[in-house]
This record gives structure tokens, sequence and C-alpha cells, in this order.
């Protein structure tokens, strides 16, 4: 079974006295643990589609559903507990806590979701694997942006979310960084099976995927 | 976790937390001052009064309890009282309002000092001329007056003649003589002190005499101590209610701004919250705790800052006020000042809750 279904989605905004149809009737099918990358230009209506799949903003219309659950008919409560529970986010800004520790800023998200145990085993092991387990009594300005990346990675798959979205994650990293980034995604893809979605402006982003679809004008094509 | 998050809060903006505690904390002094030099202020009459040495006292008809009086009783009274059984001692007391809650007293000195078991001076002794007066140790350090030194009252200026131990009635007092002659009410005064052969008899001794005088409040010294109490100062319970709202008003306004800044602030943290599946009463919890907080820090720094108007006090006007402390009113002052601080709170939090996770994250 699919884990996310998208069948003739739209979303349109209304600006002034303008609507902006941001999605044009979007169809896609993710298998569970696929490697999705996400290609387009600016304002082709990426960010809106990883918005809808976030519970960031409502679709207009069309299904949308991950593991099975609808979308279309949650309201800003059901949105906010398929943030907590089946989405990882990642964003192009790292956004940590700036107050919090590295730890802190992990354990806020297991917070939000009720989770106090401490880490498990395999959870430490990501942790060792994306390089920050030294780092986890610093702040997040003692951090290097790829580093930053990094815990905002481990932060967004904490609580085992069905998906992670990453809208462009490499955007504000230099090529040695985004590489590094990129084949953690690739890896943790791999080794947990987690679902990943990501954004990229860039073709060589892109290759780390498995699959590439492209956005234009508000509706995808396969690359 | 979220305690971590509101104490680094607090602790990234420092002069922010300071200065919101030391305001908040205002609110709370100015509860503490004002109950404190009520209570104290009753304290110190009440530890005067006692140091008469008197069993009971009668005082003219139709005046209050707590309140000085003035000369508006006849001396006549005087004979009756001293001719009744188990009276020792009776001796007339003048008070004359100089302005304000300032009075000066008016005493026969033999009388007086015999009842209370005498003056004891620091400096100086009891009256020799005319003009002289007696002030009491707290009123000559406030008003850094010497034996020898004037003092100008009731347009005449006097000579202190000597400085006593305080805790006798009066902080200034002259000959009772002197006094009638100046208020022109020859004949009249204020009260009568009464000793009694023994203390036992307090209740018959005033049961007879309200027989005779039934217009005249008549108290044994130690229901008359007991009177000296808030409940008896409808003006004092008024004022405290004003500060009160005052402070609910003062911690509620400075919640508001600390907090509502707060939140504009802190749009991009709360937008992250939000994204990682924080619903409203979270974000919401998270702010009225750093609310708590604030308020309980304020509190600790309103009852500190109380010992310093209580220093201030006791250093300059040690006759014109004093503050006690009163332990009681720490938590009631402090859950008021919570309560200002957490309507303050209610507005910024409700806004921060309701705030969209997206409008904070722009990334592009
Ligand atoms: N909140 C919004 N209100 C109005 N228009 C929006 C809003 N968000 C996005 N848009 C518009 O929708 C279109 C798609 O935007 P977006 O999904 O951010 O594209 P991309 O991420 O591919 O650059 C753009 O024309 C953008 O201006
Ligand atoms: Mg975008």
């Amino acid at each position: 079974m699919a884990i996310i279904e998208i069948q003739n989605l739209r979303k349109t905004f209304r600006s002034g006295d303008v609507d902006v149809h941001a999605l044009r009737g979007v169809n896609l099918l993710v298998e569970k643990g696929e490697f999705l990358a996400v290609v387009g230009k600016s304002g082709s209506g990426k960010s809106t589609l990883f918005h809808i799949l976030g519970g960031l903003t409502p679709p207009t219309s069309g299904v949308v559903k991950i593991d099975g659950q609808s979308l279309t008919d949650l309201d800003e409560a059901g949105r906010t507990k398929l943030r907590r529970n089946s989405v990882g986010f990642v964003f192009q800004k790292y956004n940590l806590l700036p107050t919090l520790t590295i730890r802190d800023n992990i354990d806020i998200a297991r917070d939000i979701s009720g989770k106090t145990a401490p880490w498990d085993a395999a959870f430490l092991e990501v942790v060792e694997l994306l390089g920050i387990a030294e780092k986890l009594d610093r702040k997040p300005r003692q951090l290097s942006g790829g580093e930053q990346q990094r815990v905002a990675i481990a932060r967004a798959i904490v609580n085992q979310p069905a998906i992670l979205l990453a809208d462009e994650p490499t955007g504000n990293l230099d090529t040695e960084n985004s590489d590094m980034v990129l084949d953690l995604l690739r890896h943790l893809n791999k080794r947990t099976g987690q679902t990943v979605l990501m954004i990229t402006h860039d073709p060589e982003a892109a290759a780390f995927a498995d699959r590439t679809v492209q956005m234009r004008d508000g509706e995808l094509y396969s690359a | 976790m979220v305690y971590k998050l509101v104490y680094e809060n607090l602790k990234h903006r420092p002069v922010r937390t300071l200065l919101s505690s030391l305001a908040i904390g205002l609110g709370v002094t100015m509860m503490l001052a004002l109950v404190g030099v009520g209570e104290g202020m009753l304290e110190d009459q009440a530890n005067r009064a006692r140091g008469v040495g008197a069993d009971l006292v009668v005082r003219a008809p139709g005046s209050s309890v707590v309140g000085m009086g003035s000369l508006s009783m006849n001396q006549g009274i005087l004979e009756y009282v001293r001719s009744q059984k188990h009276v020792a001692l009776a001796t007339p007391i003048g008070v004359h309002s100089t302005g304000g809650v300032s009075s000066i007293m008016g005493i026969n000195y033999e009388e007086f000092a015999a009842m209370g078991g005498g003056f004891r001076f620091r400096e100086g002794g009891k009256f020799s001329a005319q003009n002289d007066v007696i002030i009491d140790d707290l009123y000559a350090r406030e008003k850094k007056l010497k034996v020898g030194s004037f003092l100008n009252t009731m347009n005449r200026d006097w000579r202190v003649s000597g400085i006593f131990a305080s805790g006798k009635l009066a902080r200034v007092m002259i000959p009772l003589t002197v006094l009638q002659e100046l208020a022109s009410a020859k004949g009249k005064i204020t009260m009568i002190y009464v000793k009694l052969d023994d203390p036992a008899n307090t209740q018959a001794v005033i049961d007879a005499m309200k027989k005779d005088l039934p217009e005249y409040p008549i108290y044994a010294m130690d229901e008359l101590i007991k009177q000296f109490s808030v409940n008896n100062l409808p003006e004092l319970k008024a004022f405290i209610g004003v500060v009160v709202s005052l402070a609910v008003l003062f911690g509620f306004l400075v919640v508001f701004l600390a907090m509502y800044t707060a939140v504009l602030e802190r749009t991009r943290e709360i937008g992250i919250l939000k994204a990682l599946g924080a619903g409203p009463g979270y974000v919401l919890g998270i702010l009225l705790r750093e609310t708590v907080l604030l308020a309980i820090i304020g509190s600790l720094c309103g009852i500190l800052m109380s010992y310093g108007t209580r220093w201030l006090i006791s250093t300059f006007i040690p006759a014109s006020m004093v503050q006690a402390i009163v332990y009681s009113w720490w938590p009631i002052a402090s859950l008021i000042t919570l309560a200002g601080a957490v309507l303050g709170v209610l507005y910024p939090a409700l806004k921060a809750a309701k705030q969209d996770a997206l409008d904070s994250l722009s990334y592009d």
C-alpha cells in the first residue's frame, strides 16, 4: 500500500482580490520506504504541497492520504496531531530553538508528542550516524550550518514519523555540507526504511533520491 | 522539558526578566508596606496605650474607639470618677490635634507618671517652665531634637526639657493646664485613665460607672487594646482595597507588556513548536509558566523590598510611622499579584496559541 496517496489535489490562496492557484490537480503515489525528490522552479507549488502533507495548511480540494488517513477533513486540532505524530519536517533554515541545547531541541519534539523515556538504542545510533553525538550539550549557534541541519533531521525523525518532509534542506549549505546531509538522508532511508520526500532545485541533489518528480505551474510530472 | 525552555527564555533576556520582576515586585511592596504600616502603627499605638498602666479609660460621648479624640469632655467627670469605689488613681488627658495625624498631649505629670511607673528619661527631665515640652526618643530622632532645642507647634516655640523612652501614650507632651489654655478649652479634657486597687475589679467598676454615665464609652484597657485592629479603621481598609486593585492592575500591565513583546519576539519559536505538533494548550502552558515564574520572582523581590521600606521608615521617620513585617500578607500579596499577572498574560498567550505555524516559518 502507498504511504502517500494524492489525487487531483488543489490549493487556492486568496491574496487580496485575486485567486492564486498554487496546486492545480496534483496526483502522486509514494511507496513506503521510498526516497522521492521534488524539483521545479521557484513558485511552482512545491512548498505548498509539502505544507499540505505536513498538516501546516489545509487542502482546498482533492484526496490526500498519509498512511491511509485522509487529510481533507482534518480540522486544526487534527492537523496538530498529524504534525505531532505522523510527519517530520526539515526546513531550509534549520529552525532550531536558539535558547535550548541540541539535546533539548530534540527532546522538546518528544515532549510535545508526550514521550518521556530515554532515547532508545536505534535513535542513539541515528545520532551517532548524524555526527552530532559530541555536540548534544551545545547551543545551536555554536554549531555549523551543516551540523544544525543534521540536528534538525534528528529532531524530525525522533518520533518515528510515517514520512519525513525536507524542503530544500541543503539550500543554505555549501557543496561539502550538502553532500554530507544528502548522504545521511539516503543512508537513513536505506537503513531504517524511513520514507523521505525532499524538495530541491539542484539536479545533483535530486540524484540522491530513488525517484524524481517535477512540479510545473502547480502540477506534477514524472521526470 | 517545558520548564527548561521557560527557564532558558528568562535567562536569555536577563534585563527583561529583572525589570519585569522588579516592577511586579513594586506592587507587592506597595501592599506589604501599606499593610505593614497599618499593623505597625496600630501595634505601636497599643503598646503606648499599655504603657499608661491604667486598668480602664473613660472617653467622651460619641468618640471613636481608635481615634485620638479632642478636648470635649467636662473635667467635672473627673471628680465623679475619683469618688468611685476601687479607684486608686484617675488622671485626665487632653489631646489637641496639630494637623494631620500628629497631635500634642496634655498631662498632669505627677499623676500620669505615678500611674505608669514613671518616665524613663534618656536625657533631661520633666517640665519646669510654661513653654516646656517633653518628647519621646523616636520623635527626637526624627526631628533631630535635643534637650534645650526648640520645637514649634500651636504657634509657639517650645523648649525640650526631657526626652523619654518611647511607650508612654504620646510622643509630645505638655502640661494639661497649658494645653487647655492654648486651645481655649479651660475645664475640658479628652479622656480619663483610671487605675484600680485591683485589676480584678475592672468589670465591676465599669458596670457601676455605666449606670451613672450611660453616654460615656468606658473600656477596660484590655478591651480597648483589642480594638486596635485594621477592622476598626474603615479608611485604612478602603485604602488597602485601593492599593490591592492598583497592584493587580500593575501586575497586569507589566506582564501584558513583557509577555506581549515576548510573543512578538518569539513568533519564530512559536512557529517551530507548532510545526513540531504543539497545540494551543502547549504554547499557552509555556507562556503561563513563564508568567507564574516571573510573578514568583517578582513577589520575592517585593518581599525583600518591603524590608527596604521598613528600613527607610525606621531610619528617617521613626516617630511618624512604624512598619511591621506582616508574614500573613506574604502569600496574600503574592497571590494577588499572580492574579494580575495571569490576567496580563491571557491576551498575549491567546495570540500566541492562535498563531499560524506558517506565518513565521517563511523560508524563501
Ligand atoms: N500563503 C500564501 N498566500 C498567497 N499565495 C501564496 C501563499 N503561499 C504560496 N503562495 C503562492 O503559491 C505559489 C506557490 O508557492 P510555493 O509553494 O511556495 O512555491 P515553491 O515552493 O515551489 O517556490 C506562488 O505563486 C506563491 O506566491
Ligand atoms: Mg518553496
